[in-house]
């Protein structure tokens, strides 16, 4: 019973000495934090990572200028894990700190669209580099924003650019059953099905098989002229590789979730000839986007390569700091609240971030957002083929 | 420390003072501090100081139920920091129970299950799809549906009640299979559930895939909507203090001593006549329905579903906390299922902001991402030096004397009924 | 019909490389449940670690310098068999040893930690390594073999192509099996190994060193794991931590569906299901009218498990065995 007792209490004491250590205090009353909230650990990390680097890059580029503005500018990166739970979780920690006064995040729709509850009940700005689900921004939150096109724009899109530029007819759809590619699947089939194009199958792969040889089997059997792929670079790399040495050499299509370097290192040479639709327009050749470059891999490393999610989160934290910045110079270079910060945000018209200009809707969506369609030739990023508008 | 130790178990004056100092201390500092994770993990030390007092029963319940309704929920309404601790208290307090449910079936009867997060995802999607508009999606044209949050506290028995039957369906098959063997069976069928959640948006759509339920209602009552997680967590508390009151009640019944009869040696309490597939059975449907209620609660909290919250890392780690706590004792439990989900939720991410804000730690060593060999070392740790556990169980001992001059007086008692007719 | 028939020889070459790897893996399972009656939770990790080893050995080679031939794939797998026995042995020395007369729960619980631990230090090397921890690696026989299309009676066989990698590992998963089947049954070793599967207390009695067989068998049926990891990397290229986990439970149903305990068993049993779940993912979606797809192919493995377990617990070639009273 006292030996119970004692090592309990050594349990607990532990416990909480390590946590003495990390109880955070609020900071001076100038001080403006913006979180971002992505998946740091687990499969899709290399996406969260991006997205976090991009919004550090941004935000530190502005730290000066809202130093002499009188308020010290810092970031708050949480991990949501990919996880609603987490994300949720996350969202109510950063909603106490009355410092916070914006979010970039998050990058998969099924943690966003939990989270972005606890946001409006506080106020808080969001801004998502990443999500695509049409049901984000359709309950009307006032603080809900995000830069990229939606699912059902994305879809529609890549059906027009695959019947016409590929000259598809019998398509055969694939998604990985993630929220994320079912709702790009999904859209795509939609069009196809109103548009009267032949869908040969619409069939599902599970995230984290290696082994897609007995989907691609079928595919061989219904002898399609297109792949559609709902889903991210992982599978998608691998999906692309199979098919390959199956011998079957149509095109591949994907949402943004093949725009990932690591798309071209998994598929290999076989990713010729695969497609991708994407919401930033290729930058690499541009002395902008070059610059770029040079400057996230002098901070952050050469391991770090650049993917289109860090312009994404660069542009995202763009967008909340000129809200930011607005709100300061309506309130008279006073600290702004979190309402006039959200408001500022979903008022900017014409931001031009380095990836695509921002200007919101009334629902929080980006106004500017074009979609473009690239190609895979051998590396990372695929050549631009095309542009399409919002109708 | 022995000194202090010595004291504690002998002076329940001592006891007290101490309690109240440290409730006082820890309630005031969460109370004027605008964040102070250190002192509400101190307070809620207190309940674990509570249980190692020499109080009557009654007096420790009293003692843990005003802490736990009055002084946590009011010292933590101090600083803007309230929704954290509430929040976290819900899902420690959602964690507790779903943990006390495995107890019944690991602890107490037994038998592995690695698929337990099952019934909890049951439980989350009765709720979520027919109390979301969702259920119009299934139900074309029907005006009953969506239900709305009035329904929830119907549900939070449907719940149970569908959870109890799944973990029947279950375990009728899958209970004629011996020891390791079964855990396999149950981590199989954990994996067809979240498999077949996240695929039934075809051929009719029932749970929208992958992309998850949105929209689900929160609980209403008599106008009142509980929105925030300071109000979910009296919902919690109390249906945390009814299943507490449960496990307790079925521990020292006949069924709980069947129960760890059948643990203890299949055979031998076969041969004391107790029915061997009945008893587990209990065990399986009473555990799951425990983990279907949470599962409602836990849908109405978020306002979504989605297949993502119900992998098998998350059956491992109810397993955790039952094994940390102690296979079969209530109040380890409790406490095991705290600690991890404390630990998850808060310690391990403050850790981690710590270490990557203010020392620059590379990303790979932040202590968040390490969940997984966290896990894995307390469970190899626990089974190889400490196989019973933080609290051990403790069985209820029985004195012969005090049981015949029970069964006398009940004989005596019927004897006199007899007697008058 | 004919969409199925016109595939049929693709589906069943991709479900023999599958089947091939479970078989495999699956008589890592077989061997110590037949002597500890243990289901190592922990070997799907090990056939991971295999994996990441194979990878990063290669690397070191082309970084050194060295030509990727079979010669070189050769000398990988044996130093990748080697540490991932010598890592078996060190996981049953630790984990399993001290527990050996605990409750049956209490080893379960600690092979379920060994393999958590195993996922998470893989994955913090690999992250710490390369920044990711999805790890691409280099393939030794990449050229294509072209299948022509045929007729046979009528229905049309499409045109296709397999790599060669696959002929290699189906190639070195037989001889695997084959070796392992003459040692168990002919050599002195062998026979001890049955002994102590039979009854340990007897086996001792005769004059052999259990523990010493015991952590034999620990190194074979790691080393032969860590081996089809390093084949498993060739065929996919592209791995992560966590490919060892599901792909355990299906090695491990295949290990029940032939007889648990049962080497013949446990070969037999991993061809079907690698057969079967290749077919299911071909076919469902066709014979169900699309209604059910591919991507409940998991579903199907778990339930062939669940219902083996159920009606055949001692599986298609085992024996029934008594309960020990």
């Amino acid at each position: 019973m006292k030996r119970n007792f004692l090592t309990i209490l050594t349990v607990f004491g532990l416990v909480t000495a390590t946590a003495v250590g990390c109880s955070t205090d609020a900071g001076g009353n100038n001080a403006i934090k913006i979180a971002t909230q992505s998946p740091l650990s687990g499969s899709s990390s290399t996406l969260g990572e991006a997205i976090k680097l991009g919004a550090q890059l941004a935000l530190e580029e502005n730290q000066e200028k809202f130093k002499k503005l009188g308020f010290t500018l810092e970031l708050v990166p949480f991990d949501d894990q990919g996880d609603p739970k987490v994300g949720v979780s996350n969202a109510q920690k950063l909603a106490a700190d009355q410092s916070i006064l914006g979010v970039v995040g998050h990058l998969n729709s099924g943690v966003a669209i939990p989270a972005s509850s606890t946001y409006e009940n506080n106020s808080i700005a969001m801004v998502s580099p990443a999500n695509t689900a049409v049901e984000l921004t359709e309950q009307g939150k006032k603080s809900v924003n995000r830069i990229v096109a939606r699912d059902d724009f994305q879809g529609p899109a890549a059906f027009g650019f695959a019947t016409d530029n590929l000259k598809a007819k019998n398509i055969f759809i694939i998604q990985d059953k993630s929220a994320y590619g079912q709702g790009l699947a999904e859209n795509f089939k939609k069009v196809a099905e109103q548009k009267q194009a032949k869908i040969l199958a619409y069939e599902g792969i599970t995230v984290g098989e290696q082994d897609f040889n007995g989907v691609l089997n079928q595919v061989v059997a219904k002898k399609p002229d297109l792949i559609y792929f709902g889903g991210l670079y992982g599978e998608g790399g691998l999906l692309v590789k199979q098919a390959r040495e199956k011998g079957l050499n149509i095109p591949v299509m994907g949402g943004d979730g093949f725009d990932s370097s690591d798309m071209v290192k998994i598929a290999g040479k076989g990713v010729k000839n695969t497609f991708y639709t994407s919401v930033a327009a290729d930058i690499s050749n541009t002395s902008e986007g070059q610059n770029f470059v040079k400057k996230y891999q002098a901070k952050f490393g050469d391991k770090k390569s650049v993917q289109s999610f860090s312009y994404y989160g660069y542009d995202s934290m763009g967008v909340i700091l000129k809200g930011l910045e607005d709100s300061i110079t309506k309130n008279g270079n006073k600290k702004p609240t979190r309402e006039q910060v959200r408001d500022a945000i979903r008022a900017v018209q014409d931001y031009q971030g380095i990836a695509t200009k921002v200007g919101f809707d009334a629902k929080g969506d980006n106004k500017y957002a074009k979609v473009f369609v690239f190609q895979f030739e051998d590396k990372y990023p695929g050549k631009q083929v095309g542009v399409i508008e919002k109708q | 420390m022995k000194k202090l130790a010595s004291l504690f178990s002998s002076s329940r004056t001592f006891q007290s003072v101490l309690i109240l100092l440290i409730v006082l201390c820890t309630s005031t500092s969460l109370y004027l501090m605008d964040k102070s994770v250190t002192s509400f993990l101190l307070l809620l030390f207190s309940f674990l100081l509570l249980y190692y007092t020499t109080f009557s029963n009654w007096i420790k319940w009293g003692a843990g139920a005003l802490i736990a309704f009055a002084v946590i929920p009011v010292a933590a309404s101090g600083g803007p920091s309230q929704q954290v601790y509430m929040e976290v208290a819900v899902m420690a307090g959602i964690y507790i129970a779903m943990a006390l449910g495995l107890n019944i079936v690991v602890g107490f009867a037994g038998l592995l299950d690695l698929g337990f997060v099952a019934f909890f995802a049951l439980g989350a999607y009765v709720y979520g799809i027919f109390a979301s508009p969702q259920a119009q999606a299934l139900f074309h044209n029907s005006s009953i549906f969506p239900l709305g949050g009035e329904s929830f506290w119907l549900f939070i028995i449907v719940g149970a009640l569908v959870a109890a039957l799944f973990g029947i369906i279950l375990g009728v098959p899958v209970l004629r299979v011996k020891g390791d063997y079964l855990a396999i069976v149950t981590l199989g069928f954990g994996e067809i559930i979240r498999i077949v959640f996240n695929n039934l948006d075809k051929p009719i759509n029932i749970t929208n895939g992958a992309l998850g339920i949105s929209g689900i209602p929160q609980p209403k009552l008599f106008g009142f909507t509980f929105t925030q997680a300071s109000h979910i967590y009296f919902l919690v508390l109390i249906v945390l203090g009814f299943v507490i009151y449960a496990v307790r009640r079925f521990e020292d019944s006949k069924l709980g001593r069947s129960w760890k009869a059948i643990r203890e040696d299949e055979i031998a309490s076969q041969a004391m006549g107790i029915p061997l597939v009945k008893t587990k059975l209990w065990a399986f449907a009473l555990g799951a329905s425990f983990s279907g209620m949470m599962g409602v609660l836990f849908a109405a909290k978020n306002q979504f579903v989605d297949p993502t919250s119900f992998t098998l890392l998350e059956s491992i780690t109810i397993l955790v906390m039952v094994i940390l706590g102690g296979m079969g004792s209530v109040p380890g439990v409790i406490l095991g299922a705290a600690i991890i989900s404390i630990l998850n939720l808060q310690i391990l991410t403050e850790i981690t902001l710590f270490l990557t804000q203010n020392l620059h730690v590379p990303e790979v060593f932040s202590p968040a991402k390490m969940q997984r060999l966290l896990f894995g070392l307390v469970l190899v740790g626990i089974a190889i030096f400490r196989p019973q556990g933080l609290i051990p169980a403790k069985n209820k001992t029985y004195k012969i004397a005090d049981l015949k001059a029970k069964l006398s007086k009940k004989n005596t008692k019927t004897k006199e009924t007899t007697t008058s007719i | 019909m004919q969409e199925i028939l016109s595939t049929l020889p693709q589906v069943l070459l991709d479900g023999l490389t599958l089947g091939a790897i479970y078989a495999v893996v699956a008589l890592g399972y077989t061997m110590v449940y037949g002597i500890l009656e243990l289901i190592n939770f922990a070997h799907g990790e090990i056939f991971m670690a295999g994996a990441f080893i194979g990878t990063a050995l290669l690397f070191t080679f082309v970084d050194i310098g060295l030509a990727l031939n079979w010669l070189t794939l050769i000398l990988v797998l044996l130093l990748a068999s080697l540490l991932t026995g010598v890592l078996g042995v060190g996981i049953e020395r630790i984990a399993y040893r001290p527990l050996r007369k605990a409750p049956k729960l209490i080893p379960l619980i600690s092979a379920v930690g060994i393999s958590f631990i195993l996922q998470d230090l893989v994955r913090f090397i690999a992250e710490y390594k390369t920044g990711n921890y999805i790890v691409t690696g280099q393939t030794v026989f990449e050229n294509k073999i072209a299948i022509p299309a045929f007729s046979i009676g009528g229905y049309d066989v499409h045109a296709s192509a397999i790599k060669s990698n696959t002929l290699v590992v189906i190639g070195i998963a037989v001889l695997i099996m084959i070796v392992l089947d003459i040692f168990v049954n002919r050599t002195k070793w062998g026979i001890a190994m049955r002994a102590v599967a039979q009854d340990r207390d007897t086996a001792a009695l005769m004059g052999i060193n259990v523990n010493k067989v015991i952590a034999l068998t620990f190194f074979i049926g790691s080393a032969i794991g860590g081996a089809t990891g390093v084949l498993y990397a060739q065929q996919y290229a592209t791995i992560n931590p966590f490919i060892g986990f599901i792909l355990g439970l299906k090695a491990f149903t295949a290990a029940v569906l032939g007889g648990i305990g049962n080497i013949r068993g446990a070969m037999f049993g991993g061809l079907l299901i690698g057969l079967l779940e290749v077919f299911a993912a071909a076919n469902l979606g066709i014979l169900t009218g699309g209604a059910l797809g591919a991507e409940y192919k998991d579903v199907f493995a778990f339930i062939i498990l669940i219902l083996v377990l159920i009606f055949k617990p001692a599986g298609l070639f085992g024996q029934a065995v008594k309960e020990k009273v």
